[in-house]
C-alpha cells in the first residue's frame, strides 16, 4: 500500500532542511497568560528537541501545560518568549502567509476530532488539499482515495461524521491531518475520547504511519500506556515545566521525579503497598530488578541460584514491552549472608540487570 | 357574518403585495444582515478578528435600531425611503424601512448562531492553514447552516408581521387591507379573512423553514 502512495506523491520532495536531525528545536520558551490583569505563567523555560522520524510524547496531568506546549509548535498559541525552530526555521519570526504555509505542512489531530459536520468523510479529507490550492481536482480525488484506503475507511467515503463511531471519526481526523504530506504530525490527546480497544487500534495506525512514511509525531497525553506503546522519547511536564525527559525505556523503568513515578505507577503491576502484607524473612533485602532487551528472555534467576547459595523469592513481576523493547521488572526478596549477597550483585552486573534496594533488613 | 361582500380581487392583490414585500425585504435583509452578523461574530471577544472598538460600535448601532419601535422607524425613515426608491408609498415604499428594521435583528441572530459553532472546528481549520475568509466560507457558514436557516425563518415571519404594520404609512398588503376595511370601515369580514390568510402564511413559512433546517442538519 505504501508503495502506491509513494509513487503518486511527487510532493515527497524533502525540504531544504530535512537533513537536520532535529525536526523541532524549542529554546527557552515561556508563555504567560493574563488573567484578570494578573500574569499567570503557563510554560516556563521549555527546551526540547525532537528528532526526525521519532515519536515524541509529552505527558502530564491536566492543566500541566502540555496542550499549550503542543500548540506552540504551530503557533496556535504564541509564546511570550523563546524560539520554536521547525526544520531549521524559527517559526516565531514568520509572517501570517509563511505561518499558513507552515500549518498546511504540519498535520494536527484532536481529542474531539473537530471534523466538519457539514462535509462528508471524503470532503473532510479533501479540505486541506483544497486549502493548499496546488493540486488539480483529479490529484485531490486520487489522494483522498489513497488516504481512505490507508486508514481503512474506503467504504465510508460519502458518510457524514455524525454517522461514524469515535474510532472512525479519529481515522478521518488522521487522514485529514496527513493529507497534504506533512513532515510533522501533532496529536492532541488523540485517543483520550476513545475506549481501550479503539485506542489500541488508533495507536497502531499512528505507529504504522510513522514507520511507513517516516513522519515525525509529537503527541500529548495523560496516559502512560500511550507513551509506552508508541513513543521513542518522552518529556514529563508539570506546572509548566519539563521535569524529566529522555528515552521512554529510561524514563519508564527508572523514573526520577515524583510526578513521573506516580504516572508510571498507574500503569504498572509493581504495587509496593500490597507488599506490606507479604510475610518476610528477617534480614532480607527487598530488591527491584530491571532488565531490558535480550536479557528479558534469559533464565537470570535460575543461573544465580545455580551459582550462589542466596535465596530469592519473587514477590511481583512484569514481563512486557515498551514499544519494541522487551523488559522485565521483578520485585524479589533476597536473603543470604553478606558475601552471598555481594556475589548476587556481581552476577546482576555481569548479566546487565539493574538492581535497586528498596528496603533493607526487613522485619 | 356575510362573506359574500368581500372583494376577492382586492384580497388576492393584497396577498400578492404582502408576499412581494416580504420576499424583497428578506432578500435585502440577508444580503446586508449576514455580513453584518459575521462581522459582529468575528470582532467579538476571543474571536478570529477580535476588535473591541469595532464590535462595540456595531453592537451599539444594532441595539439602537432594534430598540426603536417599528412603527416609529417607518415614519422616521420616510425621507430615506424617498431618497432610495422615489416614493414612500405602496410596496416599494415599504421595503426600505422593512429592510432597515429587520437587518439588525437578523444580524444579531446570525451572530448568536455562529457562536454556537464548535470552536474546535475553527481551531482545526486554523491548524490546517486556512485563511480567515476560507474559514468563514468553508467551515463557519456551512457548519451554521441549519441555525442560519432557522434564523431566516424567524426573520421572514417577523417581516410578514412588520409588513402588516406598513398600512399605517400607506403601504400595501394584507395588513393594510385589514386596517382600512376591517378597522376603519368596520368590515369585520375582511379583517377575519386577512388575518386568516396571515395565520396560514406564517404557519406555512414555519413549516417549510423547519423542513429546510432538518434537511441540512448533519449532527
Amino acid at each position: 500500500m505504501i508503495g502506491k502512495i509513494a509513487s503518486v506523491s511527487v510532493q515527497w520532495a524533502p525540504s531544504a532542511f530535512s537533513w537536520f536531525a532535529s525536526v523541532i528545536r524549542i529554546e527557552q520558551l515561556h508563555k504567560n497568560y493574563s488573567v484578570d490583569g494578573r500574569s499567570v505563567s503557563a510554560l516556563r523555560n521549555i527546551n526540547l528537541q525532537v528528532r526526525k522520524g521519532h515519536i515524541f510524547g509529552i505527558i502530564g496531568r491536566s492543566g500541566a501545560g502540555k496542550s499549550t506546549l503542543l500548540r506552540a509548535l504551530n503557533l496556535l498559541e504564541r509564546p511570550t518568549q523563546g524560539r520554536v525552530h521547525i526544520e531549521g526555521q524559527d517559526i516565531t519570526q514568520f509572517d501570517s502567509t509563511e505561518l499558513q504555509q507552515l500549518r498546511q505542512r504540519v498535520g494536527m489531530v484532536f481529542q474531539h476530532f473537530n471534523l466538519l459536520n457539514a462535509k462528508t468523510v471524503a470532503e473532510n479529507i479533501d479540505f486541506p488539499l483544497k486549502l493548499a490550492g496546488q493540486y488539480t481536482l483529479e490529484q485531490r480525488s486520487r489522494r483522498v482515495d489513497e488516504l481512505l484506503e490507508l486508514v481503512g475507511l474506503a467504504d465510508q467515503r460519502d458518510k457524514y461524521p455524525s454517522q461514524l463511531s469515535g474510532g472512525q471519526k479519529q481515522r478521518v481526523g488522521i487522514a485529514r491531518a496527513i493529507a497534504n504530506y506533512p513532515h510533522l504530525l501533532l496529536c492532541d490527546e488523540a485517543t483520550s475520547a476513545l475506549d481501550p480497544e479503539t485506542t489500541k487500534a488508533i495507536l497502531r495506525l499512528l505507529l504504522d504511519i510513522n514507520q511507513r512514511l517516516g513522519l515525525t509525531i509529537v503527541l500529548i497525553t495523560h496516559e502512560m500506556q500511550v507513551i509506552r506503546t508508541i513513543c521513542d522519547q518522552v518529556a514529563v511536564i508539570e506546572a509548566g515545566e519539563i521535569v524529566e525527559a529522555g528515552d521512554v525505556t529510561d524514563v519508564f523503568l527508572h523514573p526520577q521525579h515524583a510526578v513521573t513515578k506516580s504516572l508510571v505507577a498507574e500503569n504498572q503491576a509493581l504495587d509496593l503497598d500490597a507488599l506490606n502484607h507479604a510475610s518476610r524473612i528477617p534480614g532480607s533485602l527487598l530488591l527491584r530488578l530491571t532488565y531490558t532487551g535480550a536479557a528479558t528472555w534469559q533464565p537470570i534467576l535460575s543461573r544465580i541460584a545455580a551459582q550462589t547459595r542466596a535465596q530469592m523469592a519473587i514477590l511481583q513481576g512484569t514481563i512486557a514491552r515498551i514499544k519494541d523493547t522487551p523488559y522485565g521488572q521483578l520485585l524479589v526478596e533476597l536473603s543470604g549472608t553478606g558475601t552471598e549477597t555481594e556475589a548476587v550483585f556481581g552476577l546482576f552486573r555481569q548479566m546487565q540487570v539493574r538492581y535497586e534496594v528498596i528496603e533493607e533488613g526487613a522485619r | 357574518m356575510d362573506f359574500s361582500q368581500i372583494d376577492w380581487a382586492d384580497i388576492g392583490q393584497a396577498t400578492l403585495d404582502t408576499l412581494t414585500m416580504t420576499g424583497f425585504s428578506l432578500f435585502f435583509t440577508v444580503i446586508l444582515g449576514l455580513p453584518l452578523g459575521v462581522l459582529l461574530f468575528l470582532t467579538g471577544r476571543k474571536q478570529l478578528l477580535e476588535q473591541r472598538g469595532v464590535y462595540a460600535l456595531l453592537s451599539f448601532a444594532v441595539n439602537i435600531l432594534r430598540s426603536v419601535p417599528f412603527i416609529i422607524l417607518l415614519i422616521v425613515l420616510i425621507p430615506v425611503t424617498l431618497l432610495l426608491v422615489g416614493t414612500s408609498l405602496g410596496v416599494p415604499g415599504t421595503i426600505p424601512p422593512l429592510v432597515i428594521g429587520t437587518t439588525p435583528f437578523f444580524a444579531r441572530l446570525v451572530e448568536n448562531v455562529l457562536r454556537e459553532v464548535d470552536r474546535g472546528i475553527i481551531e482545526a481549520c486554523q491548524a490546517m492553514g486556512a485563511k480567515t475568509h476560507q474559514i468563514i466560507i468553508h467551515a463557519l457558514l456551512p457548519e451554521a447552516l441549519p441555525g442560519l436557516l432557522a434564523a431566516g425563518t424567524v426573520t421572514t415571519i417577523a417581516l410578514v408581521s412588520y409588513a402588516a404594520m406598513s398600512g399605517v404609512i400607506g403601504g400595501g398588503g394584507l395588513g393594510d387591507l385589514a386596517l382600512r376595511y376591517g378597522y376603519q370601515r368596520f368590515q369585520t369580514d375582511v379583517m377575519i379573512v386577512t388575518v386568516a390568510i396571515l395565520v396560514l402564511l406564517v404557519q406555512l413559512l414555519q413549516f417549510f423553514g423547519d423542513r429546510l433546517v432538518l434537511r441540512f442538519t448533519r449532527k
